[in-house]
């Protein structure tokens, strides 16, 4: 019988809740309900991880023993392809994130499965062949791909498509032994981000954003300005902080803060990469003000201005004086 | 000594545009091409460990990419890149990164650098895949999404710091030779000056086809590759209600939405 084969992610002992999205992924995904939806843990204390995977909708835990405690890219390439040797699943799907970007595209390098990233919908042909969608040129196109004659298909799915299941199940649990071997880069330890900069951007209710659009450094003042003055607190985009224009503490999106508490988000100059939009398009209220009228911001705001960040903010800024 | 540094030249889009005839791929008299913005990082990276050598060592630019591609080495060989070397054959066409990966795997084996590095991604399709996938065939380490890397040429190992969701900080160690795929922020990229721009226009580019690589076209474009494209189209996406009127009108709106939202946020 086939299967659909999940490739689970931890961090410091704790799940990542994405690898529970990869179970709805794979439900949405799988050709019929007979298909067996099995989620692999490849982990030191692979048993202390399985209460967290065992959710509605799994029908098998894999458990695969690492050698060491947190992410090693060439132990999960391994193990991950030892597990399709082994079982033969139609389908892995693991998710489009730091720890996946290490080895997922090394496990289709030898041409032996299909492959393709950041898929945000999975779908069958009227031939039966899988059909997966992703983005293309900055996301302003939708890309259909397909895999011919691979018979093991490899998805990375994009994260806050799928949603996870509610509910638990007491699926079964089956060990998988695999020689590993000694992976060649070894974890020497986290570092949270710090700063000097206490602002908690999660808890902020009222963003002003600002992103490259604003051009310079010397312009951050003016819109530090216009934060206090609306009430805001003041985030960016990545290229804002990257430049060392705001501190790291106030980049809003994925690989910055989510803006999780916010009820209204005003972004100017901010183009909208997806990374940046993972962070703020659940904002029930965002109004976008650039200067290009097909930003990819436009798609995920209700309000929009197309027009000069410097005389919007001076027009807005006469309403709250 | 050698550290390589694999390049794209990425295309955006223009304002405007038309999908092919075939529905496969956007019309190229709309692609607005330029060096991806990743790349700009992991060439500067190659350059400090250079400049803080104390023996000599050689930066080689690498892209998979038709004449035009040229235009992007060229900006690479004005930051101060000593080599350049571009692989083509029409075969190429239609590679995914995983074909891609075959050609920049062949380089690497011939040019057996100490570092190759790729951008974490390419601003166009963000795979997210060429550089993971090159190590895979090459066999080498690899770390993913490297936000700070130390590294003395010649060094058996390198540390570097991965970035992960949320903004927290990996660190690892690494045996070398390795792939490393570089995050935006790492540094601060260079610019070239006007002379050195006018400097690199003159300086070769190597140029190797299939063959010298010892690569079969059947292993590259749709043939080498783990997907193919069937279909690309303009997605319906939601989109702003736009405000309307003279910049007062804009303004004073966008002011009473703001009050209106604001009253229950603040």
């Amino acid at each position: 019988m086939s299967e659909i084969l999940l490739i689970a992610e931890h961090r410091q002992g704790q799940l990542r809740p994405v690898s529970l999205e990869l179970v709805g992924a794979a439900q949405a995904a799988r050709r019929s309900p007979s298909e067996r939806i099995v989620v692999a843990l490849i982990a030191q204390d692979a048993a202390g991880l399985v209460p967290s995977v065992s959710v509605a909708g799994v029908d098998e835990i894999v458990t695969v023993r690492s050698p060491v405690a947190e992410f090693e890219p060439e132990i999960y390439e391994r193990a991950v392809r030892a597990l399709i040797e082994a079982r033969r699943p139609a389908l892995v799907l693991l998710a489009h994130s730091v720890d996946s970007f290490g080895f997922a595209a090394a496990l289709a390098a030898d041409g032996s499965c299909g492959f393709a990233s950041d898929i945000f919908k999975i779908e069958y042909d009227s031939n039966g062949k899988l059909v997966a969608t992703r983005g293309g040129y900055g996301q302003k196109v939708a890309v259909e791909v397909d895999f011919p004659d691979k018979n093991v298909i490899v998805l990375a799915v994009r994260s806050g498509v799928f949603r996870a299941p509610e509910g638990s199940a007491a699926p079964q649990v089956a060990a998988f032994q695999a020689d590993l071997g000694r992976p060649r880069t070894s974890s020497v330890g986290f570092i949270e981000s710090s700063s000097a900069d206490d602002v908690d951007m999660s808890g902020a209710e009222f963003i002003l954003a600002i992103g490259r659009g604003i051009g310079e450094q010397a312009n951050v003042e003016r819109f530090r300005e216009l934060a206090e003055t609306l009430g805001a607190t003041l985030g960016c985009s990545r290229p804002v902080a990257d430049a060392g224009w705001l501190p790291k503490s106030r980049q809003i999106g994925q690989s910055g803060k989510t803006a999780s508490a916010c009820k209204l988000y005003v972004a100017m100059g901010i183009s909208g990469a997806i990374q940046h939009l993972a962070g703020m398009k659940h904002v029930a209220t965002i109004v976008a003000v650039n200067s290009d009228a097909g930003a990819s911001i436009f798609s995920v705001a209700k309000y929009g201005i197309v027009g000069d960040l410097f005389e919007v903010a001076d027009a807005l800024e006469q309403h709250f004086k | 000594m050698k550290l390589l540094v694999a390049v794209k030249q990425v295309a955006a889009l223009d304002e405007d545009f038309a999908i092919r005839a075939d529905g496969r791929d956007v019309e190229p008299d709309f692609l607005v091409r330029d060096l991806n913005e990743w790349d700009e990082y992991s060439l500067e990276e190659a350059m400090r460990i250079k400049e803080a050598a104390a023996s000599p060592v050689e930066v080689l630019v690498v892209c998979v990419g038709p004449q035009d591609a040229d235009e992007a080495l060229r900006k690479c060989l004005a930051k101060g890149a000593d080599r350049a070397l571009r692989v083509w054959d029409e075969a190429l066409a239609g590679s995914d990164p995983i074909a891609i990966a075959r050609v920049l795997a062949a380089v690497a084996r011939k040019e057996a650098p100490e570092l190759f590095f790729a951008g974490v991604q390419s601003s166009d399709h963000a795979f997210a895949a060429t550089g993971v996938a090159t190590a895979g065939l090459l066999r080498w380490p690899h770390a993913a999404v490297v936000a700070a890397l130390n590294y003395t040429p010649g060094a058996k190992t390198a540390v570097v710091r991965r970035e992960l969701e949320g903004g927290a900080l990996h660190e690892m160690q690494i045996e070398c030779p390795a792939v490393l795929t570089i995050q935006l922020g790492i540094n601060a990229p260079r610019y070239a000056s006007l002379r050195s721009i006018k400097q690199a226009a003159a300086k070769p580019i190597e140029v190797l086809g299939l063959g010298e690589l010892g690569l079969a076209p059947s292993q590259v474009g749709e043939a080498g590759s783990a997907a193919r494209v069937r279909r690309m189209y303009i997605p319906d996406r939601g989109r702003a209600q736009m405000l309307k009127g003279s910049l007062e009108e804009q303004a004073a709106r966008l002011a009473q939405i703001i009050k209106d939202a604001a009253g229950s946020a603040r």
